[in-house]
């Protein structure tokens, strides 16, 4: 470990005091400011070497979620919401990444399937961030699934791992409407989960509150040609 | 900050051991005798937090192995020219850098895993034994010994969190790394996998860890007294 | 935005309560929740940390990192300890008898991972100054409130018949398992249905 001292003189009259701070405090900086160099230039490599691959991954990720939402479309265009209304091209200047984006699938012969829209909320746990595929034709989900959730494993955590409740939402036509487990009679109602009614109720909740905003807009985007 | 560095030091060394310790000693007191977070009582936070499930275990055992080793390494190599004022400034800088850097290849590698760590994979930069090891050890001893005592504690650190981890996973999702052990009919107790369950599964291995040192020391004095062991207040 | 507001201020106080549910700031949770009345200063000593660390926080997402993103672990942790710092000398001049009453733990809230783990999730939502304000004092809220809980229980039971292989951290952590325990009754309180 090093004798953090700087050398004092060995002469008769006493060495005078700034100095050797001075000689201490130029040393620290540049300890400091070589570390901090090598280090940034390490981090700098490490992040070239890796982003490519991790905005792979999150890709690949949404790419999977739009898919089995939407039922598996040939492709989708991805939207941007500026205000009220779904456009192509971000705005001049707006970082694509700060926008809200939603999916539109198309199926053989260039067919609308639906929207793919992400939205989240407070669950019971914590924040529920789930997307679902939506038929603006028919008023009718596509299907719906839970990307993130921290609710309580066993209960809440059914919500996405339950595929009898997952798979209600396939042909529910919205608003929905939560009813208890088995009392399900009409197209708009979901069984709720026993025992993980407010998890259940939050996943309603979402999708209805991001219909009552997005449904509007996305019925004003402009109908492509052929079908 | 070096009353903290000092307050953080590990178990005494050996009486009489304290230069002739030889190199296998510096590797293998990390695994139990002084292991970090069972003797030691340090990096409690993510033993705590990742060890839901064995996977979550081992990913966090081999990010931090890397960090406490790379640092180490690192420190002890240059700690020549770290003058003394900025030398913890230094270290948490090293650490940093690593924690980084792990971070990003477990983002590119196991990106499920790493949502699962979420934020405990950058708390590795707080984790008290890497920068605990580097205060106490890496700073002041050659580097092969720096290395192996870096290695000892990182596999300690494993261990400990394996152990809570098999413990948690098995009893609270009747999984082992993901393989149900019981089949369907099993009704896990959910509650080792939650906050509490944690809280409850070290508190129990702890104790176990006193129980049987106790024992050891109970062995060792009936010889040396013929009387019972002296009851002592764990520290 | 209220209720956005005050979910994120319950939240972090009880219903993902750092100490008893995220497991952040155990340090300090096992190690000086002997007493309430240190409890209670180093609650408010981390509380204050916590809101200044918010706010940087927020200017380094704002303005400095979003051109240098994979140095934010570095900058975050280089602010904390300087903030840490800055408190250390701000109590000396202010109050030295708090600041002897603290002690060592003190400069022990720089390693507390608490204060690094609220600037990670104030990141990972992306939280605006007036939110991640309300989410440090919530927090830090919630710390104080486990300290000072251990400390209620540990000062009363400290004439208690422990069994030897359970005193010390075994116990504790037993503490803060049922406490923990308590805490997940919080959940769901404040969802609106």
């Amino acid at each position: 470990m090093t004798d953090g001292d700087a050398t004092v003189a060995t002469d008769h009259t006493p060495a005078p005091l700034p100095e050797p701070a001075a000689v201490r405090a130029s040393s620290l900086l540049t300890t400091l400011g070589v570390g901090g160099a090598v280090a940034g230039l390490l981090l700098v490599i490490a992040f070239g070497l890796t982003l490519p691959r991790i905005e792979a991954n999150r890709a690949r990720a949404r790419d999977l979620a739009v898919k089995e939402v939407l039922k598996a479309p040939e492709r989708y265009d991805t939207l941007y919401v500026v205000g009220r209304t779904l456009v192509q091209k971000p705005p001049e200047g707006a970082d694509p990444k700060k926008l809200e984006q939603v999916y539109l699938g198309y199926g053989p012969g260039n067919q609308r399937i639906g929207f793919a829209i992400v939205a989240g909320a407070a669950g019971f746990q914590d924040v529920i961030q789930l997307i679902f595929g939506y038929d603006p034709k028919t008023r009718q989900l596509l299907g719906m699934k839970v990307l993130e959730s921290k609710e309580t494993p066993g209960l809440g955590d059914r919500i996405e791992k339950d595929q009898a409740f997952v798979s209600q939402f396939v042909g529910a036509r919205v608003p929905l409407l939560g009813v208890k487990k088995g009392k399900r009679s009409g197209p708009r109602e979901v069984d709720m989960i026993t025992g993980a009614t407010i998890s259940s109720k939050a996943v309603i909740r979402i999708i209805n509150n991001a219909l009552e905003r997005l449904a509007p807009v996305v019925d004003a985007y402009p109908a492509e040609g052929q079908g | 900050m070096s009353e903290m560095m000092s307050h953080m030091h590990g178990a005494p060394p050996a009486a009489g051991t304290r230069r002739a310790t030889p190199p296998r000693e510096d590797l293998v007191k990390g695994f139990w005798r002084e292991n970090p977070v069972l003797i030691q009582l340090l990096g409690l936070c993510p033993t705590l937090a990742v060890t839901n499930s064995v996977a979550n275990s081992v990913v966090m055992g081999i990010a931090t192995f890397f960090v406490l080793v790379s640092s180490s390494l690192l420190v002890s190599t240059f700690k020549r020219w770290v003058p003394n004022e900025v030398r913890i400034a230094t270290y948490i800088l090293i650490i940093a850098t690593f924690v980084t850097i792990a971070e990003f290849a477990l983002q590119a590698l196991v990106p499920d895993i790493h949502k699962a760590l979420g934020a405990f994979v950058a708390l590795i930069v707080v984790n008290c034994i890497i920068l605990g090891r580097q205060e106490a050890f890496a700073g002041r001893n050659p580097v092969g010994r720096s290395v192996l005592d870096a290695v000892g504690m990182g596999i300690g650190f494993m261990i400990a969190l394996l152990i809570m981890g098999s413990v948690r996973e098995v009893l609270g999702s009747g999984t082992f790394l993901g393989v149900s052990l019981f089949g369907p009919a099993f009704e896990p107790w959910v509650i080792m996998v939650l906050p509490p369950g944690g809280f409850f599964t070290l508190a129990f291995v702890l104790l176990a860890v006193a129980w049987w040192k106790r024992r050891r020391t109970a062995h060792a004095r009936v010889p040396a007294t013929g009387a019972a062991a002296v009851t002592e207040k764990a520290a | 935005m209220t209720g956005d507001l005050a979910w994120i201020f319950f939240s972090s106080m009880v219903v993902n309560n750092f100490t008893l549910m995220l497991f952040l700031g155990l340090c300090p949770f096992l190690g000086v929740s002997g007493k309430i009345d240190t409890a209670l200063r180093m609650g408010a000593a981390n509380t204050f940390v916590l809101v200044m660390t918010a706010v940087a926080v927020w200017a380094l997402n704002t303005f400095v990192l979003p051109y240098a993103p994979y140095l934010r672990l570095i900058a975050f942790i280089i602010v904390i300890a300087s903030l840490v710092q800055i408190v250390e000398m701000v109590i000396k001049k202010l109050s030295p008898a708090l600041f002897r009453a603290l002690g060592i733990y003190l400069p022990l809230i720089t390693t507390n991972c608490a204060i690094l783990g609220l600037a990670i999730f104030q990141t990972n939502r992306d939280y605006g100054l007036l939110q991640g304000l309300v989410f440090a004092v919530g927090s830090g809220a919630g710390l104080a409130l486990a300290l000072v809980l251990m400390a209620s229980i540990r000062e009363s039971i400290e004439l208690a018949d422990v069994p030897a292989v359970a005193q010390g951290t075994a116990l504790v952590l037993m503490i803060a398992g049922s406490l923990s325990l308590a805490f997940m009754g919080f959940a769901g309180l404040l969802s609106s249905s």
